[in-house]
């Protein structure tokens, strides 16, 4: 529960950094939304109003979080493990710069194996096997059966 | 015609035999999916989304349909079975369920949610198909500025009137409007804050956008968690029938529930779940039991869970006769609609009346074949919550990839020579922000719905200014705008008001967060 006034918690750094981050988002659409070239005849209210009232906004926003921030106000977080997670992004990114050239069950397998490990299952090359397997079975009903355009590597082009 | 000759005519169509089996693989899947722990209505509406691009309009629409049903059946076991506390729509059935669950009544439980959600589902997809016709006589007449008035208001309820914090409510819409903007302006073919990059010409996807936000957010938060405590299934003990006094005590509590939750879903206004939380309030007023509250009542389970299905059917009512969807599930649901070029609104029910109304009596077929299904097969779906994490979610992330290359797979990024998915690339993105965003207590449900109702409601706006010639007097010119706006504020300033008066808690109960 959130209690805004409470004078026991300390100003939130992190909160500080999402302020900023909404703050710098509203200036790169200010910016974006005034190089924009605008045709002569104008309507009187063209495709800049709403990207400037939604940085006007933002920034608003901005200040907002920045006040409720140094207040303390936003709900606890219990620390967290961050290993995980970055074996899941890993993984993430291990499968989209590997899906054009290996094909889907082999770079989902990389996926499967990276999502095992950051649950804490193993050992990662059956888990790998795993998951390419099942990739290609689902290469398979998706590709062949609804006709979904999934990229094909070595694997799947041994089927004809 | 009338409703009833529209609607002998949408089962007309809904029964032929192949319509049957899409709504049969919609429910099927729709259950199976709705089921695994962590994964919402709206995450399996949009996971499945890309089972449906190849099919008809008529035929994907039907399969979504039983896929949308399919979902909340299948989450209201979930929360029963499994103790899953932050899938918002599901805490009060967790609250009775749960615990009739470990008194080893979990079959009764199951029951009374399967067979509310049908009555409630039955009624309030009957009501939808009286009301809706009405409704679109009126919003034929609505001028742009009253949508974009109707718009506003979706806005201020879906993210600042609940939850526990307006500022990051209305955070999170902002955010979602944003993304909405990029892209090329449908008016003047102007590209908006695309930075260059072709791929984002076309604007963001609802639904690369919502699986990135509930499915790799979701994935990442769990993950990051310490402890990584394994939820505790109960097993379904006994005799899953009900009891005659389990009945007695249900039926009242199904009616109520869908009385109070058909009206909250059907109001141009967010969050589904309210109702559920009022009908545990009025079940807990007016049982005979009242030392069972809290201790596994079987009304708990039945009254909420039947307003929970009673609000889902009627928020297709503010989706298909407005185009105003109010929850994540509907604004995919809208996406989905979006992708065959249908605008759902007054002009779908004239133009495309077989449509919508194939649609409306397949989510009657699909409610039907829900009960005579789910009853017979709890066993299996048991065994489905019983998948071990790390089995779950490296699947959830294998789908989720898979529907965003097979809704947009061209390799159009390049990476020291590596061809990859512009589109997979921004699935991560999006799903580090919605790791940041739940990691900050910030809702997810505005983000989605500011993407897509941000570029419809500037759409409104510039063609109500452009009628007036610039005179913004236009958006307060009508009784309707006016009263819309009135309504708008009042749902920001009246929990302002409980909240500064310290009685915040009850909104931030109502937290409309998961779909």
């Amino acid at each position: 529960m959130t209690t805004g006034s409470n004078p026991q918690r300390r100003p939130d750094g992190a909160a500080f950094v999402i302020a900023l981050i909404l703050a710098g988002i509203a200036v790169v659409i200010f910016w974006q939304t005034s190089i924009m070239r605008l045709p002569a005849h104008q309507a009187r209210v063209g495709p800049q109003v709403f990207p400037y009232a939604i940085a006007g906004g933002l920034l608003l926003l901005a200040i907002g979080t920045a006040v409720s921030a140094w207040r303390g106000s936003f709900p606890a977080r219990p620390r967290e493990n961050y290993g995980p997670a970055l074996w899941i992004v890993g993984g993430l990114l291990g499968q989209i710069l590997l899906v054009s050239s290996l094909g889907f069950s082999l770079a989902s397998g990389v996926l499967v194996a990276c999502t095992a490990k950051a649950f804490g299952r193993g050992p990662m090359w059956f888990t790998f096997l795993c998951g390419a397997v099942f990739a290609f079975i689902v290469w398979f009903i998706f590709a062949r059966g609804l006709q979904l355009s999934l990229p094909a590597g070595p694997l799947e082009r041994l089927i004809p | 015609m009338d409703t009833f000759g529209l609607l002998a005519a949408g089962f007309a169509a809904a029964l032929q035999w192949q319509n049957l089996i899409y709504a049969f693989i919609g429910v099927t899947l729709g259950t199976a999916v709705g089921v695994l722990p962590g994964i919402g209505p709206a995450l399996t509406v949009a996971l499945l989304l890309p089972v449906t691009y190849r099919l008809d309009p008529a035929g994907s629409l039907i399969m979504f349909a039983g896929i949308y049903y399919g979902g909340m059946y299948g989450g209201s076991t979930t929360s029963i079975l499994l103790n899953t506390p932050g899938e918002s729509a599901s805490i009060v059935t967790a609250l009775e369920g749960n615990k009739m669950a470990r008194k080893g009544r979990g079959g009764p439980a199951l029951a009374t949610a399967a067979i509310g959600s049908f009555v409630a589902g039955l009624i309030a997809t009957l009501a939808m198909a009286f009301v809706a016709p009405w409704l679109v006589r009126i919003a034929i007449s609505f001028g742009p500025a009253d949508y974009f008035a109707l718009m506003v208001l979706a806005f201020v309820t879906v993210s600042a009137a609940f939850g526990d914090s307006a500022l990051r409510g209305v955070t999170a819409l902002f955010i979602g409007l944003g993304l909405g903007v990029i892209g090329i302006d449908l008016q003047t073919g102007q590209a908006r804050l695309a930075f260059g990059i072709p791929d984002l010409l076309d604007g963001i996807e609802v639904t690369t956008l919502a699986v990135a936000l509930f499915a790799i957010g979701e994935t990442l938060v769990v993950a990051a968690a310490r402890g990584g405590l394994d939820d505790d299934i109960v097993a379904v003990k006994g005799s899953i029938w009900m009891t005659m006094e389990d009945w007695k005590r249900s039926w009242p509590a199904w009616l109520r529930g869908t009385l109070i939750g058909f009206p909250i879903g059907a109001m141009p206004a967010g969050g589904a779940e309210i109702g559920t939380f009022f009908s545990y309030a009025a079940e807990r007023r007016l049982t005979k039991h009242p030392e069972e509250f809290g201790h596994g009542a079987i009304e708990g389970v039945a009254g909420p869970e039947a307003a929970n299905n009673a609000s889902a059917a009627g928020t297709l009512m503010p989706l298909l006769t407005l185009g105003l969807p109010t929850t994540a599930t509907a604004a995919i649901m809208l996406a989905g609609f979006q992708q065959f070029g249908l605008q759902p609104g007054p002009l779908l029910f004239t133009n495309n009346a077989q449509l919508v109304w194939a649609l409306i009596a397949s989510l009657l077929v699909a409610n039907f074949m829900l009960l005579v299904l789910n009853l017979p097969l709890i066993g299996v779906w048991v065994r489905l919550l019983t998948v071990p994490k790390p089995w779950l979610y490296a699947g959830i992330l294998l789908f989720a990839t898979l529907g965003t290359l097979g809704a947009n797979g061209a390799m159009s990024g390049n990476l020291f020579g590596l061809r990859f998915s512009f589109e997979l690339m921004m699935l991560l993105g999006f799903g580090i922000l919605g790791y940041v965003l739940r990691r900050f207590g910030y809702p997810i449900a505005p983000v989605v719905i500011g993407l897509i109702l941000g570029p419809l409601s500037e759409q409104q706006l510039r063609r109500a200014l452009a009628i007036s010639q610039g005179d913004p007097m236009v958006l307060v010119h009508s009784p309707l705008a006016i009263s819309l706006y009135v309504i708008a504020a009042a749902a920001v300033l009246v929990p302002l008001w409980f909240r500064l008066r310290g009685k915040g808690q009850v909104f931030s109960q109502l937290a409309a967060d998961e779909d």
